[in-house]
């Protein structure tokens, strides 16, 4: 139960690097590979900030850090038409270096400076144990739903709008006389800060940064998004935002049930978490494959008659 | 009133694939005038609409739009002034915004801070009317998404979202030749009366004609990235397809003559 509990609360907090990499890909159709850069970039900066005691500043600054990293991004990719995947990639790798240098040593505690801890002193000060696994898992999902609620407000405003023509047909959107570097950039700024968001939040769940925490974050994070799309389709933005979180959650509990069965030691979790995924996301192919079979099989049938 | 001078446009130059798709072409449009523009493929039809937008720049000459010389303005920056509908109906809308967001969208030209919500009532209620008006049954799907929609239907929307705000010019590239002979006159009569509603300085390209000849108030022919015949109003009443394919031909002969003698 436990075990679910924390994977809930992984699932909201993941759910908002989802998010990002949903603008990225599904809203602005760009392959964006700086995710694991501003995720430990956003981890880093909000470990070093709350280990000295700065909880809410640390989140704040992460946010903009990510911000900052998809800025680099846009910029490679609009003024310096850098490819978009080698634009991602080069603020990605530059990332890495600068991530190691902010943190100081490849791990670092926060000290139990943490958002959630500083939450349950004000709220509820003396649960523990499981209570406080699930008051944590409650904050999360706030969290998590606030920015989905900015994010669809958002994306119906006219600026939302622009950039979300932008991935749609860029030809039209400049000549509706709209700077598509422009809103092509903000968005990569959106995503990217949101991914950092999600990494100060883990770090700040974990109490505890570690370097490699942010190594396959975009596969993971992809996988949510069609996972997501897979269950709840993509009919909308407001569907492909809801979806996003969805199949970040429907991740963490496949992660979890795989763990709680302990089929395999734990070196083995990354290839059974790949078995199931994969598994998930072939559902829609084979059952398109089953309905063709079965038309042929009729049609067959007719023929013979 | 749009004046182009001495245009110049080569591709791929100093490659083997070096093409002049605009030779020193010059034209000047009055204020309110209504050109058709008529020429075979590759003659450079499309290649002029892009100079004017933007899409490129000028190896040398200028391009004037009112007064204001455009050559080097940034192509979203003219596109304020420009209205534009393309062969493909899917150029011209976002297919995966509603047709109200698309609407939205064009009419930003005249807008607002950038955080209001998109599509407001007042502006919905303006849509609704302007669609009402071509009778298509589209006032009533404005959240409908514009991927759904069939070509003629799409064209409409592409063709009021490049009017709403009325343009200083207009440029139409084969924006019927997708659609089939009943939607296709449809969105040209819708065409006429938007043009003439606003009295708009209008470009059309097509290849057809008939059309091209009973269409505005004169036609162009281009070839080879210039133009090679500017038939006035006038000149053009007593004119049948016959006479326009004739004089093109005989053109062509002259030239053909001329290479000749060159290389002989
Ligand atoms: N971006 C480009 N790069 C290289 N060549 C180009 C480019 N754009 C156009 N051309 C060439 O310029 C010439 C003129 O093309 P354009 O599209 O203007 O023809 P058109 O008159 O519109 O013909 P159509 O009636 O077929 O639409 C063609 O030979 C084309 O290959
Ligand atoms: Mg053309």
């Amino acid at each position: 139960m436990q075990l679910y509990i924390t994977a809930l609360q992984e699932g909201f907090l993941y759910g908002i690097m989802a998010l990002g990499i949903f603008i990225s890909l599904r809203i602005l159709n760009i392959p964006d590979l700086t995710t694991e850069g501003s995720f430990g970039f956003g981890l880093s900066i909000a470990a070093v900030l709350a280990a000295k005691g700065f909880v809410i500043t640390s989140i704040l600054l992460a946010v903009i850090a990510g911000a900052a990293a998809g800025f680099t991004t846009g910029f490679l990719q609009t003024k310096l038409s850098i490819h978009p995947v080698l634009a991602g990639i080069i603020t990605m790798s530059g990332l890495y270096s600068i991530n190691l240098l902010c943190l100081g040593a490849a791990n670092m505690s926060l000290n139990d400076n943490t958002l959630f801890r500083v939450m349950k002193e004000a709220f509820f000060p003396n649960s523990s144990g499981m209570d406080s696994k699930i008051f944590y898992a409650v904050i999360s999902g706030f969290i998590c739903l606030l920015i989905m609620v900015i994010l669809i407000w958002f994306f119906r405003t006219h600026f939302g709008m622009c950039i979300r023509a932008t991935g749609d047909n860029e030809q039209m959107v400049r000549s509706s006389s709209i700077n598509v570097n422009i809103t092509k950039t903000a968005g990569l700024c959106i995503a990217n800060a949101l991914v950092a968001l999600s990494g100060a939040c883990i770090a700040h769940a974990q109490n505890y940064a570690d370097i490699h925490s942010s190594n396959g974050t975009l596969v993971v994070g992809l996988a949510s998004v069609i996972i997501g799309e897979a269950l709840l389709g993509k009919r909308s933005i407001v569907i492909g935002i809801l979806s996003a979180v969805t199949g970040s959650i429907a991740y963490r509990f496949i992660v979890a049930f795989v763990l709680s069965y302990n089929i395999c030691g734990a070196n083995m979790m990354k290839l059974m978490c790949a078995l199931v995924v994969a598994v998930t996301l072939s559902i829609p192919a084979v059952k398109n494959q089953m309905a063709v079979l079965k038309l042929k099989k009729e049609a067959k049938k007719h023929a013979d008659h | 009133m749009l004046i182009i001078k001495n245009a110049s446009k080569i591709f791929s130059k100093g490659t083997v694939n070096e093409h002049t798709a605009l030779r020193e072409l010059n034209l000047l449009v009055e204020e309110g005038e209504f050109v058709t523009i008529v020429g075979s493929n590759g003659a450079g039809k499309s290649t002029l609409f892009n100079a004017v937008c933007g899409t490129f720049l000028l190896d040398a000459g200028s391009i004037c739009l009112d007064d204001r010389n455009i050559t080097f303005m940034a192509e979203h920056k003219r596109a304020r002034h420009i209205g534009r509908l393309y062969q493909d109906t899917m150029k011209g809308t976002a297919p995966n915004l509603t047709i109200e967001e698309n609407l939205a969208l064009a009419y930003s030209r005249s807008k607002r801070g950038p955080f209001r919500i998109a599509v407001s009532k007042k502006e919905r209620q303006l849509y609704r009317d302007a669609l009402a008006a071509y009778e298509m049954g589209l006032e009533d799907r404005l959240e409908t998404k514009v991927g759904l929609l069939s070509g003629g239907q799409r064209q409409i929307v592409a063709l009021l979202m490049a009017t709403l705000v009325p343009p200083k010019l207009l440029l139409l590239d084969e924006h019927t030749a997708a659609l089939d002979p009943a939607a296709a006159e449809k969105v040209m009569k819708i065409t006429k009366d938007i043009v003439r509603h606003n009295h708009l300085t209008t470009l059309m390209i097509t290849h057809n004609l008939k059309s091209a000849l009973t269409t505005g108030n004169r036609t162009i022919m281009m070839d080879g990235g210039s133009i090679i015949f500017d038939i006035s109003e006038e000149e053009r009443k007593n004119m049948t397809i016959e006479d326009l394919m004739h004089m093109y031909s005989q053109k062509r002969h002259v030239e053909l003559d001329n290479d000749r003698m060159l290389f002989s």
